[in-house]
This record gives C-alpha cells, sequence and structure tokens, in this order.
C-alpha cells in the first residue's frame, strides 16, 4: 500500500489537467471513429447523395461534371412514373410483405417455443437439442437454399412424401400464384370486378390481395427454419435470467402452467421479445440471399424484395440513383415498423411518454420482478403452512 | 520483467506496422493501367477450366512475342465485378462485355471505340458487327459468337419412325413432328419460357420487337408467333422445362422428358457432362411464314474508355481474334469463330455443329438497348402463362413498356 500511494498521487496530478486527459481519450476512440466513419457514416452520406443523381457508375459520383444531381427523380422512378421500373418496385414491395407478415409471427412463435422445450429441467440430452436447434442457422443460408430448391423440385423429396399421403404436391418453385388466389379458386371463387385495375404503386387490389405465391411459401419456411435457432438462444437467455422459481410461484398462487406461462413469464420476456421482434422486422425485410439464388426460375417475379432489387438497379440496369433511393425507401419502411412494434409492445404500466424518452425495460430493469417473484416464492410455503 | 515487456511493446509495433503495410499494400494492389511495368489486367467470365486455359495459352503467346506481361483474372459474376471497378476508377484493361450489356455500356461512354480502326475490322459476321456497334460505328471485336438451333434426339426420332426427311423445314411439319414426338412421360419440343427462345419465333414471323427505331412489339407478325406457340403448347407437344421439372431446356433434353429442345452450342458440352450416352443432332430452325430466323449471342472484347493501356490492349485483341486463335478456341471450349472466314473453316471442322454456323447467314440479335432488359425480364416472366393467355394482351403491355424504356434513351 505504501508503494503505490506515490503512483496515485502522480495520476491525480496529471488528472488536474483536464485537457490531456481529453486529448488521450479521443486518441483511444479515434481508431473506433476511424473504421466507422470510413466504413459505414461515409458509405450512408454518399449513397443518400448518389439517389439524388443521375451518376452512371462510372467513377467517383463527387467532382465528377458528367454527375447531375436531379432532384427527387430517382425516388419518383419508384414511387409516381406509371414506368415497368415502379411496377416492379411495387410488386417486390408487395412480396417482401407478405415475407415479414409470415416469417416474424412464425419465427417467433417457433423459437420461443423450442426455447421453453429446451429450458425445461427434465429434458435429457439438452445440449443436444440445443445444439440441433441451432445448427441451421450455423449454415450458410446459400448451401440450404440449394438444398430446399432440391427438396422442393416438382419430382424433389417433399412431393414424393406428399405422394405417400395420397396428395398431389404443386411444382413448388415454378407456381407463381397467390396461396390467396388458389384458396379462393379453390372455393369456386374468382377476381371480384373492379380489382384489376391498377392501384398503389402499379399493383390491383387483386395483387396486393394475392398472398406469397406457392414458389415463396418455400422460402419462407426456409427462413423460418433456419433463423428460429438463433432467436432460440435469445429466448433461452431471457428464461434463464428470468428464472423458474417465478412460475412455479404463480402455480403455487393456483395458476394453470398455461395462465403462469402466459400471464408470468412471456411478460417478462417483453424485452427479449422485443429484440426478437425487431431483428426479425430489420432481416427479413432486407431478405437478399435467398432471392439472388432463386433468379431466373418460372416463378422468381413473386419473389423479388427491394434489397434484391437494389442490387439489380446497380449491376444490370446500371441506374445507381434508383438502386440508392431503394436502399433508403426500404431503409424508412423498416424504421416505420420497428417504431409500429415498439408502440405495440409497449408497458401499458408506465405513463405515456414521447417514444424518444422511454427506455426499453431490460432484463437488468425487470430484476425487480424477479425480485419480488422470488419473495413470494419464499412467502408462498408460508401461507401455506399457516392456512394448513 | 522489464525486459520482457519491453519485447512486448516492440512486438506490438511490429504487428501494427505489419498491419499498416498490408493495408497500403491491398490499396494500392487494385490499382491497373497506371504504370509502365505492371501486367495488363483481362478480367473473363469464363465456362470452365477449359476456356480459363484456353485464353491463358493465347494470352502466353502472345506475351511472349510483344514483351507485354498479362494477367488473366477470372470473375465470378462478371456485371458486378465489371461495375466495381468502373466505378472505382480501375476498371480492368480488357475484358468480356456481353452483348446484353453492350448498349447500356456503350450509352454510358464505358468502352473505348477502337475496333474500328483495326485491320480485321470487316472480316466479323455482320450481325455481330451490327450487335457491338454503337451510333454506327464498331466499338469492339466480337470474340465469338453462337445461335439457336434445333437438337433432335435421334434415339427417339427414329423410334417414332421419323428420317431424315422428315426434318422439320417450316412451322407445319415442325408441329407435326412435334406431335408425333410426343408420348406418353416425353414432350416433342421443350425450350426456356424466356424471350431469347420465343423470341425467334417472331423473327420467323417477319416480326420482332424492334424495327429499325420503332416498337413493333404488338404486330401481327408476333401475335401470330405467340398464337403458334399456343396451339402447340394446348397440344400438349411443346412443354417449358421447368413444367417437366428440369432446370433448363438441355437438362429436359438430357432426361429424355424433351425429345427436341431449341438451345445453341453449348448444350453440346452439358450433355457430354451429364448425359453422354443421349444421341443427338443438330438441324437449323424451321422457317416461318416470314422466313428463317435465329438469334446470336456473343462477347465482345471490352477496352474501358480513355485507358492508357488501350493500344496494347487492341493488339492483343487482333491477336486474339485472329482466324487461328479463334479456331484454337473452337477447338477448346466449342465456341464458334467471329469472323466468317474462320467460322467456314470450323463449318467443315465440325460438320455436327454446321446448323449453327448456318444459322447466322439469318440470324439477327436480341433487342438489347439500355433498359431494355428491365422490359424484357418481364416478358420472361409472362411467358409460362402463355398456355393461358393472350397473347394480344400480352404484346400490348409489352409494346407500351418497351415505348417507354425506348424514350428514355433517344
Amino acid at each position: 500500500m505504501a508503494t503505490r500511494a506515490p503512483a496515485t498521487a502522480r495520476v491525480r496530478r496529471r488528472g488536474s489537467t483536464r485537457g490531456g486527459e481529453t486529448a488521450a481519450g479521443w486518441l483511444f476512440v479515434a481508431p473506433a471513429l476511424v473504421i466507422v466513419g470510413v466504413f459505414l457514416i461515409a458509405p450512408i452520406l454518399l449513397a443518400l447523395f448518389v439517389s439524388f443523381t443521375d451518376w452512371n457508375g462510372r467513377n467517383s459520383p463527387l467532382f465528377n461534371d458528367r454527375v447531375d444531381v436531379v432532384g427527387l427523380e430517382n425516388y419518383q422512378a419508384i414511387t409516381t412514373d406509371d414506368r415497368l421500373t415502379r411496377d416492379l418496385f411495387g410488386r417486390a414491395l408487395r412480396n417482401n410483405l407478405f415475407y415479414v407478415l409470415l416469417v416474424v409471427p412464425l419465427q417467433t412463435a417457433l423459437s420461443l417455443f423450442l426455447a421453453v422445450q429446451v429450458n425445461r429441467r427434465l429434458l435429457k440430452a439438452k445440449g443436444f437439442f440445443r445444439t440441433a436447434f441451432y445448427f441451421p442457422s450455423v449454415t450458410s443460408s446459400i448451401a440450404i437454399t440449394g438444398v430446399f430448391l432440391f427438396l422442393f423440385q416438382a419430382s424433389g423429396a417433399v412431393n414424393a412424401v406428399l405422394a405417400w399421403l395420397q396428395v398431389d404436391g404443386p411444382n413448388w418453385m415454378a407456381d407463381p400464384r397467390g396461396v390467396v388466389h388458389v384458396l379462393v379458386g379453390a372455393l369456386g371463387g374468382g377476381q371480384p370486378g373492379g380489382w384489376g385495375e391498377p392501384g398503389f404503386l402499379g399493383q390491383s387490389a387483386w395483387e396486393w390481395a394475392a398472398g406469397p405465391s406457392v414458389a415463396q411459401l418455400v422460402l419462407i419456411v426456409m427462413a423460418v427454419f433456419t433463423t428460429s435457432g438463433t432467436f432460440m438462444l435469445l429466448f433461452l437467455a431471457g428464461l434463464q435470467s428470468v428464472g423458474a422459481e417465478i412460475g412455479e410461484a404463480a402455480i403455487m398462487d393456483g395458476a394453470s402452467p398455461r395462465q403462469a406461462f402466459f400471464g408470468v413469464t412471456l411478460p417478462m420476456l417483453r424485452p427479449v421479445l422485443f429484440t426478437v421482434l425487431t431483428l426479425g422486422l430489420i432481416g427479413t425485410w432486407q431478405v437478399f440471399d435467398q432471392v439472388y439464388l432463386t433468379r431466373g426460375t418460372p416463378a422468381a417475379a413473386t419473389l423479388t424484395s427491394p434489397a434484391y432489387m437494389a442490387y439489380d438497379q446497380a449491376f444490370t440496369e446500371n441506374e445507381p440513383g434508383i438502386a440508392a433511393a431503394i436502399a433508403f425507401v426500404l431503409f424508412l419502411i423498416i424504421i416505420a415498423f420497428s417504431l409500429l412494434q415498439r408502440f405495440v409492445l409497449r408497458d401499458r404500466d408506465e405513463p405515456a411518454k414521447p417514444f424518444w424518452r422511454r427506455r426499453p425495460r431490460t432484463i437488468a430493469s425487470a430484476d425487480g420482478g424477479v425480485a419480488q417473484g422470488t419473495a413470494r416464492l419464499r412467502a408462498g410455503p408460508t401461507q401455506k403452512g399457516v392456512g394448513g | 520483467m522489464t525486459h520482457r515487456r519491453r519485447q512486448g511493446r516492440a512486438l506490438q509495433i511490429a504487428s501494427i506496422a505489419g498491419i499498416g503495410a498490408l493495408a497500403l499494400a491491398g490499396c494500392s494492389g487494385g490499382g491497373s493501367g497506371g504504370g509502365g511495368d505492371e501486367p495488363l489486367q483481362v478480367l473473363i467470365g469464363t465456362s470452365g477450366d477449359a476456356e480459363t486455359n484456353a485464353v491463358q495459352a493465347a494470352v502466353d503467346a502472345w506475351t511472349e512475342e510483344s514483351g507485354v506481361a498479362v494477367e488473366v483474372v477470372v470473375a465470378s459474376d462478371l456485371g458486378q465485378e465489371l461495375a466495381q471497378g468502373f466505378a472505382g476508377d480501375i476498371p480492368p484493361d480488357l475484358f468480356y462485355m456481353s452483348w446484353d450489356q453492350f448498349q447500356t455500356y456503350a450509352a454510358d461512354d464505358y468502352l473505348e471505340p477502337y475496333a474500328a480502326g483495326l485491320d480485321n475490322a470487316g472480316d466479323f459476321y455482320p450481325a455481330l458487327a451490327d450487335t457491338f456497334s454503337y451510333d454506327g460505328e464498331l466499338v469492339c471485336d466480337p470474340k465469338d459468337f453462337s445461335t439457336l438451333g434445333l437438337v433432335i434426339n435421334t434415339d427417339l426420332w427414329a423410334a417414332a419412325g421419323l428420317t431424315d426427311a422428315d426434318i422439320p423445314t417450316d412451322w407445319d411439319s415442325l408441329a407435326t413432328v412435334a406431335q408425333t414426338l410426343t408420348t406418353g412421360d416425353t414432350v416433342g419440343l421443350s425450350m426456356g419460357a424466356e424471350y431469347a427462345r420465343v423470341g425467334v419465333f417472331m423473327e420467323q414471323a417477319g416480326g420482332g420487337l424492334m424495327d429499325g427505331d420503332e416498337v413493333t412489339a404488338d404486330s401481327p407478325e408476333n401475335v401470330e408467333a405467340l398464337t403458334y406457340l399456343q396451339g402447340l403448347l394446348s397440344a400438349g407437344s411443346l412443354a417449358w422445362p421447368a413444367d417437366l421439372g428440369a432446370g433448363w431446356g438441355g437438362e429436359a433434353f438430357g432426361n429424355q422428358q424433351a425429345a427436341m429442345v431449341i438451345e445453341g452450342p453449348w448444350i453440346a458440352g452439358a450433355l457430354e457432362n451429364d448425359f453422354p450416352d443421349v444421341s443427338y443432332q443438330i438441324a437449323e430452325l424451321p422457317a416461318g411464314p416470314g422466313g428463317q430466323g435465329t438469334y446470336t449471342f456473343s462477347n465482345c472484347w471490352g477496352i474501358p474508355e480513355g485507358a492508357d493501356t488501350a493500344d496494347d490492349a487492341a493488339s492483343l485483341v487482333e491477336f486474339l481474334t485472329s482466324d487461328e486463335q479463334q479456331l484454337a478456341f473452337a477447338d477448346a471450349f466449342g465456341v464458334i469463330p467471329s469472323t466468317e472466314t474462320a467460322a467456314a473453316t470450323y463449318a467443315e471442322t465440325y460438320p455436327e455443329n454446321a446448323a449453327f454456323v448456318a444459322g447466322a447467314d439469318y440470324a439477327v440479335s436480341p433487342v438489347a438497348f439500355p433498359g431494355a432488359s428491365e422490359v424484357v425480364g418481364e416478358f420472361n416472366t409472362v411467358v409460362p402463362t402463355l398456355a393461358t393467355a393472350d397473347p394480344q394482351a400480352i404484346l400490348t403491355t409489352l409494346q407500351g413498356q418497351l415505348e417507354d424504356a425506348y424514350s428514355e434513351v433517344e
């Protein structure tokens, strides 16, 4: 202790000159700032600039005589111009919307279900199941897409299994029909009058109501299959930090297992649920790999996504401006959806505050609940003892 | 203790310096076309080892002659790697330029118009010279080409009691043999459900999507072509590969699900690899009411506009497109030479492919003006529904979209 004292004094003396400390601080964060700036902030700003120009992809978009700022033209090309590019964008948005609306709820429900199952105390070979469920997530999505394309061929394994069940499977990847259209058709219905007129973003009401195509169902099943393992891990971590005692306490209080899960455990998982839904929304709105790999298949038009269309516009059509505009519209959509689900998941106990001032509840802040639950758990037997 | 710590610090500094050096080297490595002693960079999209090795051998021979070092780089996604090169202002010195992207690149001033100045400018097939001309001037040398022909499974042909005299020469005889060959699990005819196959029937009907500067997608000839195909579809003698569970025409042909397909010379390699037991022969496509018609597909040797190395690159192109060299490529990976004299030699050497060469006389290039690929892509999504759709309605939509896209070019 005696030997350390002079050192402490020296540090204090140096600390009195705050300027030196600040400089040192900046020095230490500088590498991170430079990396984030060069590889993240600058490209985003450059892309934003490109979305307002007619740059043709040749040379730098900056300080280039051949590049003119064209204002909102690129945004008009994908939203208001009555042209093919706008219709393609509308279709890509529609396809992706069906994809999001199906994948996000399904993958969240499945991953929560799996997490609860592998979290059971009585389960044998927990390690095996956890690894098995997580395995699809560590495999490359390109490889899995390839395998799925084989499985869902007209004469593939899936249709062979369906044939055992006396079901005549569709030609999955070659079937562009929307499932809603198929169902309506099966019930003897058809397109209602006036639904064929071009509507929002060039797509008719009948097309907006088509539902995912049969081919897209394959991609949806695949996305749920590959991502639920990752989200299972998040839920598992959440379940373990909540602990089993609370559920048990609720059961002691007379709740059925189902009530204990939906009334006690699930609300305490809300922070994790928020994370899973946000990551799910972002991931599904940015779907690209599967679309890229299935381009050129007969139903490809029902599989496109805005992210893929941005790639196509930039590298096939030589329209980087339109590609950047698509990317920013996609960005706004993701923000809007994230805010919406944040609003839906908001803590109704808290007084209403503007969203930017409210902090999402973290596991740590949920700790009060854990403490209460534990207290009740301790109280439980005593009360019972008193009652008996 | 202090000694070890100092050593650690020295190691740290050394490793940081090393990483820095690597980063700098990485930045400078992409540059090309600048310094005199750097090799010419040739970016190719290859069909396989045979092509890569043949190009490498040809380039080595030229290096021996000229003393200029050349590096051959194989692209995994040629279009994307080219776009990246141009955006970073470090395009390769010489590259494969595909027919469908050529007009877009030429319109955006990406390409050095070197070809008109070379001695062999007049030797190429006119249809190919047309494909790679911009504003009436030949921009880059076509490196080879393919046309579409009628590929016939000779075993199924004989089994159906057909002889050489039955090889279809017009639409009626095509419909007849396709119907004869349709038995059980095998359809008579198949082809990719896309503009690049269906379009040849428009040409044979005397139509086509463009006539000079005019969009003619909804012409009566084109309606006739689609109506003819619709008739084959409803008769069951024509089916798309996807409906047969195949990825493309060649696969349906190899699986013997289709007795005839419309494909190009590339089918030979695919059949040899995957279906060596299938015997076949190639015939010219039958003539329609408007005469014969087929498509050519080709790549040219592109040189970036204003490159310092353009002269060296152009003389390399002259070497690569010489008759002798093109015949060596034909030998190595089955492409057809782009000059008329070399193609004639090729047809003699490989009589089984003579029908593809014969097609070059009346072949045209598919529509490829900037912005057309989006419209064609949209048309390709409609073709699979042709069996039940209204040809006139399809072509009216196509006409509108093509007109929009073409007015953008004007």
